[in-house]
């Protein structure tokens, strides 16, 4: 009795998390430009949306910025961690530490204004009309993408035995060697998971956008903002079922992936187990 | 040689360092200098005394007009939205973390994924569906009217907006608290049941204690988005339930930065404030230490 209460409360839940997007995902494929009443199915919106260039230009700009941002983030944040994790100075650590914590608990909106107005102030000090445009976005997303890969490769970096690096110096790997063979595959796992959580807030992120994006460069989450201005179409919802589906593969194959690791770390073990 | 390390250490850290100062410390000294500052740039506190002070007249449903603080009003009703949202996300948000928690392995993770599916597709698009969903004229009514009731209304409510940020937030009080569930020590539960302790007890004595870093995680992470939402006040609200977010972005597309940096600045204040607060009383009463 007891578990049956709990598990209608449990599907109660998921309906409601869910509802939105089914409904978007049967409203998608109506014929009609209604989103409340389902008349004929049709693949009409997805064939709409296959024509509005403004909205691919902005896809095709949001995986540029994605992309690039991921990029550099994954590689400062790396290094950064890295480097964090050699610090003897307690003040330089604790300093560095309170200041990557800002852009994770300072609300997206503050994050969004405050670097709008340093931009905007150097920007006048240029004498430029527009300051913004597509670098100050990317200075932006690689701002609040750095913090969450630094915490992702931190933990993985604390795992390594401090005199592992060491005892392969001593057998003749030069420092670089030594860094590549013994901490490079130990964070990598960190550095994947940083990597991939920077490219989908880079990829979802619209409140920081918003207020560091300029006129020329649009990306879909602004775009999206600016469509559900005015009366939406069903083809943003096709849109965001393609989104869905796109998604959902890339989970899948991650958890796909997660498994295997599971795995090969659970055989490795086994090995390593007799010689110690 | 460990000089040697540390060195290569900081010439690591070196590009980030800088990126920290000049992309997260300037930026946030920059809300502040446009806080105090005019047109101009000439120092004043009008911006601020501006939040406190600037008053306008609402109509009631009588025809008579009422005078109110017009900002003091938004952030109230923030206030209460945000909190309202965030409790309901905890009631919600913490029996279905100890569900999932005790599943079994396979069941848990097929239900975390269904957690973390809807976050990642854009908000902008799931908080529309809910509007669609929410209509007069919409899904949940045509449903209600097929049973023969009348239709009820719901956007432009206060109640619109609760269900937009408990849907869009709530996945963000699951994750916390499972993480802490799922790690707990059954052995704990089970020495408390042969001491004696009810299922109640139980839950009340030694797993609510136990997963309170989880709980305090998930209020703040619920309740900072939630107070300084703008969109799905915008469309589940009708325009009707300005919030502070909604006024800070105004205030930027009218193109007056340094009232908008004042808002920004008396937000970020009061929710440091907030913070440092919580750390607190984490430190004290969880971890039963000083505070460090």
């Amino acid at each position: 009795m007891k578990k049956t209460v709990s598990n209608i409360l449990t599907a109660l839940v998921y309906l409601f998390l869910f509802a939105p997007i089914v409904v978007l995902l049967i409203f998608s494929f109506n014929d009609s430009k209604s989103l409340s009443v389902f008349s004929e199915f049709s693949f009409r919106w997805y064939r709409e949306l296959l024509k509005d260039s403004n909205t691919l230009v902005a896809v095709r700009n949001t995986l540029i910025l994605a992309a690039s941002a991921t990029a550099i983030s994954t590689v400062m944040g790396t290094a950064a961690a890295w480097g964090i994790h050699r610090l003897r100075s307690r003040w330089y650590r604790r300093a560095i530490n309170t200041v990557t914590d800002i852009p994770m608990t300072n609300p997206d909106i503050i994050t969004g204004i405050s670097l709008m107005l340093m931009f905007v102030f150097v920007g006048r000090l240029f004498g430029a009309q527009n300051s913004l445009n597509f670098w100050t976005m990317l200075i932006a997303h690689i701002t609040f993408c750095l913090p969450y890969v630094i915490l992702q490769v931190l933990p993985k970096l604390r795992q390594i035995d401090r005199s592992l690096p060491e005892a392969a110096m001593d057998l003749g790997c030069t420092p670089i060697r030594a860094f590549l063979k013994v901490e490079l595959p130990e964070m990598l796992p960190g550095i994947v998971t940083g990597a991939i959580m920077a490219f989908t807030l880079s990829l979802d992120d619209f409140v920081i956008s918003y207020f560091t994006s300029g006129t020329g460069f649009e990306t879909l989450p602004i775009r999206i903002y600016s469509m559900t201005k005015k009366t939406v179409t069903p083809k943003m919802y096709a849109l965001a079922t393609i989104i869905f589906f796109v998604t959902l593969a890339l989970l899948l194959i991650s958890n796909f992936i997660g498994d295997e690791e599971d795995e090969t770390v659970r055989k490795r073990k086994k090995i390593k187990t007799p010689i110690s | 040689m460990p000089l040697k390390r540390n060195r290569s250490g900081h010439t690591a850290l070196a590009p980030y360092s800088l990126w920290a100062v000049l992309f997260i410390i300037v930026p946030m000294l920059f809300i502040a200098y446009y806080a105090f500052t005019d047109n101009n740039f000439a120092f004043t506190t009008e911006n601020i005394s501006r939040f406190f002070t600037a008053v306008s007249n609402i109509k009631n449903d009588d025809g008579s007009v009422t005078e109110v603080h017009t900002y003091l009003l938004i952030f109230r009703r923030s206030l209460k939205l945000s909190v309202i949202s965030t409790v309901a996300c905890l009631l919600i948000g913490y029996p279905l973390a100890y569900r999932i928690a005790h599943a079994s392995k396979h069941t848990q993770k097929t239900m975390m994924t269904l957690i973390m599916i809807p976050m990642w597709m854009n908000f902008l698009i799931r908080t529309y569906a809910w509007m669609t969903i929410l209509q007069d004229s919409g899904i949940l009514n045509n449903l209600i009217a097929k049973l023969g009731m009348g239709p009820i209304r719901i956007i432009g409510t206060e109640v619109a907006v609760v269900i937009g940020m408990v849907y869009d937030y709530l996945p963000y009080m699951v994750l916390p608290i499972y993480s802490i569930m799922v790690k707990m020590d059954h052995s704990l539960l089970e020495a408390a049941r042969d001491l004696g302790c009810g299922s109640l007890s139980v839950l009340r004595r030694v797993i609510f204690p136990l997963s309170l870093p989880g709980v305090i995680s998930g209020i703040t992470m619920v309740l900072i988005p939630s107070i300084s939402t703008f969109y799905i006040s915008q469309k589940l609200g009708n325009g009707k339930f300005f919030l502070i977010g909604d006024a800070i972005e105004g205030q930027y597309v009218a193109n007056n930065l340094h009232f908008a940096a004042a808002m920004a600045f008396i937000l970020m204040v009061l929710l440091l404030v907030f913070m440092a607060l919580v750390k607190y009383a984490t430190s004290r009463y969880v971890y039963g230490g000083d505070p460090e």
